[in-house]
């Protein structure tokens, strides 16, 4: 089931399914972060902000941009 | 000895001939370019010998810096993640990336999968590159093997294992430099990029327009596909292969590190966290320098010794009236007498030995009154070189110091980045994102120094919104220590009523900039470096840089603004705006009539304006009512200089003038509801 990354829970492991269009899907792709990859929801802090790990990167994203990505459970 | 001497002529002759064949092969410019925080600019110290910033915080060498290596330019440029025109720091970066002859890439070995996109750009754009294989140390402490030489294969460049933080591996820059060449890339992709090459005649920018860069496309009048997606997604996939052939990992980490990185995070001890770190800054910078060291720095050696030996060097020549006052323990005067020297105080050195006597030993005040209008100008009480001089190095520059090094702190320990993703939501609901916690906080220290760090936020909007907070809303440090002590003698009921208004002000001016300022801020995208122990030498290092071209830059605007008021004494404008303001400030903000001298003052130094209101007789309600005007009131003159400067004349007067409108209105306003 897809759901979009801000309700993603802390250690979740998560497959990416839908990145908006535009510079930032350009910006996340060059983090790694592009469709059908997986990463982990590291934290889901105050406000919403969420902090991905991808390998050893981390990577903060603010909530709205968060709340633009769809992901779904990795099985 | 003949022979001797031949051999000698002939090694300098081979030599000659060494060195004339180098300059001719070796690259007229030398680009070094990579992700942000992967130790660029310790590699362009070590070759140009010249202080690039270092720091943990991603994206804050916002300028290029160039040197020279050899005979060759060699060009540091901001962190990026890959070439295009998505910022500031990218369009930078792009122009001397397309001009460079060679391409030093470095790349963090711990971040390979992150920092492997550019590095596979940079090839495909047909750059001669080397890559230096950077914290290399790192990688070996988290158990990670990488095989640089199978790397080196992969990408048809040479790779060179360097750690820059310890500087192994220097002794192959040069050869890196000399090594550097044109890698291997996609076939498919580099048919597509012949085909626009006779468009825009360089691989480089093919590429860009091939990726759909808005730049190249509007230069070449290119109306063709935009193949960026793919070709990003080809160079991710092309990365993966890559980490998997040349990367093996093991599982230890830096346990307490990544741990407090992560408790830093979390709201329940980031909040904790982030108040401790502010108690641990106010007590350094509050409390030890703008109270201790200011207060040596300023007294002592700016009043007692600096201004008092050049005005009195300068009364030896001029008409001179010295208006001396002896103090007692509580600084109150227990004597005065007033010295006259009509032609100066060599013709009539008597009354000038007098005088010395008479302060010899004891607590003074000692206030030189010029009668021409030249000397009172350059040395009087706002005279541009005395005040300049004494604001500069006796109060700014150790407050200046003080703020720069625990910035540098907390930039290279990697804590900034996870407090912008901590406050992130709360800066969105201004306009914001959590980049600009880092100009707040300088403001509260010095608010010409944060304004010149706006720089570092990455659109117009935001710089505009920040400046203008700066401006109008955050008390600076000198400010600070005023308005306490004045709050702390008014009572807890003054201090609910100024902060509510205050922080009342703050937001509703942030709600109403977020809807007037045009444009849109990007959403926070932010790479956590992990979090380290700062190394001395870079966060000293840092400091005086930093701290030494604020200064550089910032100095000769505290002149033309002490200048600026100079005029204005002279002229008696400073007089007009005095009685201009009276009125307002008697009849609407019911204050007394010499609480705009205080605010006058404020444009000069806004603690002049509030330490003014120290001598009058306020109650309470006024002392609320004068604080919250002068701390919404206009900036310093060097502030005001410096955002016309940064935000240009058009907006800064716009700024400027709406802070004059508003605090009084908002004064007046609480006037009268108090009064």
């Amino acid at each position: 089931m897809s759901f979009t990354l801000d309700k993603a829970a802390p250690g979740q492991n998560l497959v990416i399914s839908f990145l908006p269009n535009g510079v930032i899907k350009s910006q996340l792709i060059r983090f790694g972060i592009c469709e059908g990859e997986r990463v982990r929801c590291m934290d889901r802090i105050f406000g919403g902000t969420v902090i991905l790990q991808k390998n050893r990167l981390e990577i903060a994203l603010g909530y709205d941009l968060a709340k633009s990505i769809t992901v779904t459970n990795e099985n | 000895m003949r022979i001797e001497n031949s051999s000698n002529d002939q090694n300098e002759e081979d030599n000659l001939s060494q060195q004339n064949l180098d300059s001719e092969n070796f690259p007229k410019t030398i680009v070094i370019t990579g992700n942000p925080n992967v130790g660029k600019s310790l590699i362009f110290n070590h070759l140009s010998g010249l202080y690039a910033e270092v720091s943990n915080f991603p994206g804050t060498t916002v300028s290029l810096l160039t040197g020279k290596y050899k005979n060759a330019q060699i060009i540091d440029t901001p962190g990026i993640y890959g070439v295009s025109s998505f910022n500031d720091e990218e369009r930078v970066a792009r122009d001397v990336i397309l001009n460079a002859d060679v391409i030093v890439n470095v790349v963090n070995a711990v971040n390979l999968e992150r920092d492997l996109f550019l590095t596979l750009q940079l090839i495909e754009m047909g750059k001669k590159v080397s890559v230096m294989l950077n914290m290399i140390d790192e990688v070996k402490k988290k158990n990670i093997l990488i095989d640089s030489k199978k790397l080196s294969e992969l990408l048809g460049v040479e790779v060179f294992e360097t750690s820059a933080i310890r500087k192994i591996g220097f002794e192959n820059l040069d050869n890196a430099i000399r090594s550097a060449r044109q890698g291997k890339s996609d076939k498919t992709l580099n048919s597509k990029l012949e085909e626009l090459k006779n468009i825009c005649n360089s691989q480089a920018s093919s590429l860009l327009l091939l990726e759909g860069d808005k730049y190249f496309s509007d230069k070449f009048n290119y109306k063709g596909p935009d193949y960026r997606e793919e070709i990003y997604i080809n160079r991710r996939n092309k990365v993966k292969e890559i980490l998997d052939s040349v990367e093996t990992e093991g599982t230890k980490q830096g346990i307490f590190f990544s741990k407090l990185g992560r408790l830093c995070l979390n709201p329940i001890t980031g909040i904790p966290i982030l108040f401790f770190v502010l108690t641990i800054m106010y007590f350094f910078v509050g409390d030890f320098v703008a109270q201790r060291v200011v207060g040596f720095t300023e007294n002592t050696i700016g009043k007692n010794y600096f201004e008092f030996y050049t005005k009195s060097f300068v009364a030896k020549f001029t008409d001179t009236l010295i208006d001396v006052k002896i103090l007692g323990e509580d600084e109150s005067i227990l004597n005065q007498r007033v010295f006259n020297f009509p032609e100066g105080t060599n013709s009539n050195p008597n009354l000038w030995k007098d005088l010395r006597n008479y302060i010899h030993e004891k607590e003074n005040q000692v206030d030189f009154h010029f009668t021409h209008p030249f000397p009172t100008f350059l040395f009087g009480e706002f005279g541009v070189i005395t005040m300049t001089i004494s604001y500069l190095l006796f109060l700014l520059l150790p407050l200046v110091l003080a703020f720069y090094l625990s910035l540098a702190f907390l930039e290279d320990s990697g804590y900034l980045p996870r407090l912008a993703a901590l406050v992130d939501k709360t800066f969105t609901k201004v306009g914001l994102n959590g980049r600009a916690i880092i100009p707040i906080i300088l403001g509260f220290g010095c608010v010409t120094m944060a304004t010149i760090t706006t720089r570092m936020l990455s659109t117009e909007r935001e710089k505009s919104i920040v400046t203008a907070l700066l401006q109008f809303v955050i008390p600076c440090s000198a400010q600070l220590a005023v308005i306490a002590v004045l709050l702390s003698t008014a009572g807890f009921k003054a201090l609910v009523i100024y902060s509510t208004v205050i922080l009342s002000v703050m937001i509703a001016s942030s709600a109403i900039l977020n809807k007037l300022v045009p444009g849109e801020s990007p959403p926070l995208l932010l790479d956590l470096p992990p979090m380290r122990w700062p190394r001395i030498s870079n966060v000293s290092k840092k400091t005086f840089y930093r701290t030494f071209g604020f200064m550089k830059e910032a100095a000769p605007w505290f002149f033309v603004g002490a200048a600026g008021i100079g005029i204005l004494q002279l002229t008696n404008l400073l007089q007009f705006w005095h009685s201009a303001l009276s009125p307002l400030t008697v009849n609407f903000l019911q204050l007394p009539k010499e609480a705009s001298t205080a605010f006058v003052m404020g444009m000069i130094r806004r603690d002049f304006g509030a330490a003014g209101l120290f001598d009058m007789n306020l109650s309470i309600d006024q002392i609320v009512v004068a604080l919250i005007t002068i701390t919404l009131f206009v900036p310093c003159i060097a502030s005001f200089v410096i955002m016309l400067k940064e935000r240009g004349i058009k907006q800064g007067m716009i700024i400027w003038s709406f802070a004059w409108i508003f605090a009084f209105l908002i004064g007046g306003i609480v006037s009268q509801i108090l009064i």
